[in-house]
């Protein structure tokens, strides 16, 4: 019998031979990740359980990122003080502060690995799935109990394929088929379910742009979003492809149902107000007017993410009157991004650059929306309010689409410019 | 560790959200004890006078949707109910029940196969048995059910955190 993804790296992980959808496995995971928001919440738990050690330390990080730098009085005490506590009362070592996102640098410092376990205090989990890392995120009591322990049940989900042949064409990219993909499933539609990501066009999409794709899985209910490993994935991790390419689904695998893409056929895709699976073609909504562009979070802020938008800049200034605000996702893609002259075309366009962070993904730190104003965003959630004022309207849309929206001040095809 | 589970059933329908199982305005109430009082009020008026240690719950699909909060299966398991077998239930109630210590069987068919009132069997890892028929169920590994049998998550931890001396 056959198995999808997800079977195969949760019964890799519980030891076991044979699973069936619905059936719960225990598993070990490999990581375990908790971010800033959560620190107070994950030390209360911890001190009621009476938790002095645990399991394994050194499978556990903390990285400051939501609220880094505040913007809020007392979050520092609040959230920075508990991540600290935390580090020195339990040997945490693996501290990052304000090195940049937590789920670009869970994969970027290799600790969300292919054929890995990995959970985190956090939604947006999924992420490492991009590299074919079963990840999905949990609440504090459930983390505070799994880092005592080190264990972790998870049932077996039911999955969804997602067939992809083709290559992208000019001006469209990873945002656009995982927006196209919201819009057919809805918010709802993988819930609970793994979204499996297969098919020669798998290796027409770059690492970044499955980190894209595993990332927004989550806006579709999924509980993880998977990558077949391939040689880009060795490449990315280091490791010799025949390690890791078990990690694709048998030919005989059961899956609910599936889907296919062509991704040359796909065109421009945006999320509109206010709903992810709310999800329009360019031409539908082409014209609107905006008052901000944002380029960053950890669904695309990565190097090719910052370079697809300064390609369309170069040489050019934004429109009058728009704030385009770029945020890089960690600390090594702003250096690298130095280094390759894309900072200085986003300066010279006008742009506001700003450190590593969630920034305004998270509506805490700064850009914040006032009413009735309109933003296109490269993030990955429009709900209402979630950067500044309920009466606020947020797109989202791939970072080449931001860049030539940027510069007519209205949303635009990058198609057009690209 | 108990394997099996019998008791009498409370029949219910598909979409049971948490609204239902106790409303949202209840949620304040301070006390365990109190709120219980309230559980399935809208629906099911005669649930909380009537239910009884060892009741077992059948439902239909998507049991527990709605928010996430942990009183819905706590409320269900201070009335003495054991068990909730349903077609499906929504993720976050699912794992929330268990770290609560509520029990959760996923089961496809046991709907049409029982009233409310009947009696049922739910035997761990194998089947559900009612009314003579019997319906297979999935696997839950054991250190699940020892959370459930410590009263929850919470429980489960602090007691292994005290057999290890608190190291
Ligand atoms: S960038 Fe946005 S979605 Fe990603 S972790 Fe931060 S707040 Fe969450």
């Amino acid at each position: 019998m056959g198995y999808t993804m997800v079977e195969k790296i949760l019964m890799r992980n519980a030891g076991v031979d044979n699973v069936e959808v619905g059936d719960i496995v225990t598993t070990h995971p490999d990581m375990f990740m908790i971010h800033d928001i959560y620190t107070p919440y994950v030390e209360k738990v911890l001190n009621e359980m009476g938790t002095l050690k645990l399991d394994d330390p050194d499978k556990v990080t903390i990285m400051f990122d939501h609220c880094l730098p505040t913007a809020v009085a007392k979050n520092d005490s609040i959230h920075y003080d508990a991540g600290i506590r935390l580090s020195k009362k339990y040997g945490i070592e693996k501290m990052h502060i304000g090195e940049g996102i937590c789920h670009t640098l869970m994969h970027e410092l290799h600790y969300a690995k292919p054929g890995m376990v990995v959970t985190a205090t956090d939604s947006h989990t999924t992420t490492y799935g991009g590299g074919g890392c079963f990840c999905s995120g949990i609440g504090t009591t459930e983390m505070a109990g799994a880092l005592t322990t080190g264990e972790l049940w998870f049932k077996i989900p039911g999955a969804i394929k997602v067939e992809l042949t083709g290559k992208f064409q000019k001006g469209v990219y990873a945002k656009d088929l995982i927006e196209k993909i919201m819009g057919d499933l809805t918010a709802s539609g993988a819930q609970y379910k793994s979204l499996e990501f297969c098919g020669d066009g798998v290796a027409n999409i770059s690492m970044e742009g499955r980190y894209t794709i595993a990332n927004m899985s989550l806006e579709a209910g999924a509980k993880c979003g998977l990558f077949l490993a391939d040689q880009q994935t060795a490449d990315y991790f280091d490791e010799n492809l025949a390690d890791i390419d078990w990690i694709r689904p048998d030919d005989d695998a059961k899956y609910e149902r599936v889907l296919h893409y062509d991704l040359g056929k796909l065109s421009p895709q945006l999320s509109c107000p206010q709903g992810v699976d709310n999800v329009h073609s360019i031409e539908e909504a082409e014209g609107t007017t905006l008052d901000e562009v944002y380029v960053g979070s950890c669904t695309d802020g990565s190097i090719e993410d910052l370079k697809a938008a300064a390609d369309i800049l170069k040489g050019k200034h934004v429109a009058p009157y728009v704030r385009f605000i770029v945020v890089p996702a960690s600390n090594s893609i702003f250096k690298e991004a130095i280094e390759k002259g894309y900072i200085q075309t986003f300066i010279e366009a006008g742009g506001v650059i700003s450190h590593p962070s969630c920034a305004l993904c998270c509506g805490m730190p700064y850009g914040l929306l006032s009413d009735g104003q309109k933003i296109l965003s490269t993030g990955n959630r429009n709900f209402i309010g979630r950067m500044g004022s309920k009466k606020s309207l947020i797109y989202l849309g791939s970072p080449a689409m931001a860049a030539a929206s940027a510069l007519s001040g209205k949303i635009s095809d990058p198609r057009k410019l690209a | 560790m108990k394997r099996t589970y019998q008791g009498r059933v409370w029949k219910m329908g598909d979409d049971i959200d948490t609204d239902t199982i106790i409303p949202g305005k209840r949620g304040t109430i301070p006390t365990m004890d109190e709120m219980k009082k309230y559980a399935f009020e809208l629906l099911r008026p005669d649930f909380a006078k009537d239910s009884k240690a060892g009741d077992i719950i059948v439902a239909g699909d998507n049991f527990g949707c709605g928010s996430s909060r942990e009183q819905a299966p706590a409320v269900i398991k201070a009335n003495g109910v054991t068990c909730v077998v349903a077609k499906s239930f929504a993720r976050i109630f699912f794992r929330n029940a268990f770290n609560i210590g509520l029990i959760l069987i996923e089961c496809d068919g046991v709907q049409d196969a029982c009233q409310d009132g009947d009696q049922i069997e739910i035997d761990i890892n194998n089947k559900v048995k009612t009314n003579g028929k019997e319906f297979p169920i999935g696997n839950i590994p054991d250190n699940l059910f020892e959370i459930v049998n410590d009263g929850g998550l919470v429980n489960h931890i602090k007691k292994l955190n005290a057999v290890k001396g608190g190291k």
